[in-house]
């Protein structure tokens, strides 16, 4: 068996105009070694959830800018969830208010990283929580 | 349910999970594909291979839509190239297809090369294999094209699209070389472009000097594909070539090579890995080398031995 490859898709919802975050850390993720799956801008959480199923990623990296987070984020955990495949890692980046994040957390968003955090953060909390 | 089950039925959860064993190359996944074996054999496979860059996903995406459209289901399986530095790859192949990510009918998995040089990753065949099992009429593969490196789609596609585009320049003729014999279908695509028609001659002339040529004759289609322009043509001449293929004879005598190929090379891998077990074991090598220098043993008969113990 050769070695396993993480696989994470790196999504970017909402109708924000650009993805240069979501580009910077998807070259990040290539960077550690990661297969990264990369959408383009303005997916739906419908969207997101067909993608990550049919490329069955380890990891869903949502990158957000608009106020979306609250509801968009929870809504793909739990379709990922109707469909069967909740056993993948997500995670979600942007500006999202310290407030805000306990009742991510408690939807199933398994960490939130904000602008400014070292994209060495989230690649760790990949290598470590992933499932096996 | 068992995974295998699952797959035949279907499942795009479980199509996705045995994928994924297949790259991984998980004992499991092999013992799963003995099973899916009787119900493959049914797709009609399609490579789509060009130059970095020349709109082989946005072409792709539209054929799926035309496919669909006349009621086909469909599976993609794009490639794109591994860092051969960590890797890691990002494969983008799927920001021209988002609109065929919530249609039932149609399958997308990306792929990174990990590391093969032939434009496909080994995983690809099983892929295919994993795909046709699960019911997926045609499967269309674009693979990662630079120049030499589209050999690999002849050997596993029934149907080759190779895509040009204008403004090349010198490439165009290295790259001529090379793909001249492995297109079934050949698409000048943007089209909109200016050169399109001098690209669309220059592969005419090359195609007439090509003298090994059977009863098919390689059409050559311009299309702009960001626009939907000229893919029903693509299509149709697909359909044509299919059918085609099927009549020759040839459709039976190409799968033959495919498996062929893929058996030789699945052995060859089998066999290389236990001869580089056998030579790693402690200080058998290193002994072999030394009883040689000390004329104890000639090289042609340590050649035999390591062989014949091994193919026992
Ligand atoms: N002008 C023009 N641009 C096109 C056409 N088809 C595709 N493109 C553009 O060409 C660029 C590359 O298209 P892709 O479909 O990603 O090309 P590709 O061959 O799959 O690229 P790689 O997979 O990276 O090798 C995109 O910006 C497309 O929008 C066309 O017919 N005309
Ligand atoms: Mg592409």
């Amino acid at each position: 068996m050769t070695e396993r490859k993480i696989r994470v898709l790196v999504a970017k919802p909402g109708l924000d105009g650009h993805d240069r975050g979501a580009k910077v850390i998807a070259r990040a993720f290539r960077d550690a070694g990661f297969e990264v799956i990369y959408t383009g801008l303005r997916q739906t959480p419908e969207q997101i959830v067909a993608v990550s199923i049919q490329e069955d990623v380890d990891v869903v990296a949502i990158s957000l800018l608009s106020g979306a987070h609250g509801t968009l984020m929870p809504k793909v955990v739990n379709l990922l969830r109707e469909k069967g495949a909740d056993d993948k890692l997500i995670i979600g980046g942007g500006v999202i208010p310290d407030d805000d994040i306990p009742a991510l957390k408690e939807a199933g968003i398994a960490e939130i990283f904000t602008p400014g955090t070292p994209t060495s953060v989230p690649i760790e909390f990949i290598k470590a929580n992933v499932r096996q | 349910m068992d995974l295998v089950q699952l797959v035949k039925e279907g499942n795009r959860v479980a199509i996705a999970r045995l994928i994924t064993r297949a790259e991984n190359e998980d004992p499991e996944a092999i013992v799963a594909l003995r099973q899916l074996y009787s119900e493959t054999g049914k797709a009609f496979l399609i490579g789509i291979t060009g130059p970095p860059g020349s709109g082989k996903s946005t072409l792709t995406d539209k054929v799926v839509k035309e496919l669909r459209k006349r009621g086909k289901t469909v599976g993609v399986i794009a490639v794109d190239p591994s860092s051969p530095f960590t890797g890691g790859a990002i494969l983008g192949d799927r920001i021209r297809m988002s609109d065929l990510a919530l249609d039932d009918g149609v399958f997308i998995r990306s792929m990174s090369t990990r590391g093969s040089l032939g434009g496909l990753s080994k995983a690809t065949y099983n892929t295919i294999q994993i795909l046709d099992a699960a019911g997926f009429e045609y499967i269309l593969i674009e693979t990662v094209g630079v120049g030499q490196s589209e050999v690999d789609i002849i050997k596993t596609a029934d149907t080759t699209v190779v895509v040009s585009v204008p403004g090349l320049g010198d490439d165009i003729q290295a790259i001529k070389a090379g793909i001249m014999e492995i297109g079934d279908v050949f698409v000048v695509n943007k089209a909109d472009r200016e050169g399109a028609e001098r690209v669309v001659i220059e592969l005419a002339q090359m195609l007439e000097l090509n003298a090994n040529m059977g009863d098919w004759f390689p059409p050559i289609l311009k299309t702009v594909a960001v626009r939907n322009e000229g893919i029903v043509d693509v299509v149709d001449k697909i359909i044509e070539h299919q059918a085609y293929l099927t009549s020759s004879g040839e459709l039976c005598i190409r799968r033959k090579e495919r498996i062929s190929n893929e058996l030789i090379n699945n052995i060859l891998n089998k066999v290389s890995a236990k001869i580089t077990d056998k030579l790693s074991e402690e200080n058998f090598w290193d002994s072999q080398l030394d009883e040689i220098i000390e004329n104890k043993r000639n090289p042609y008969d340590v050649i035999d031995r390591i062989i014949n113990g091994i193919l026992q």
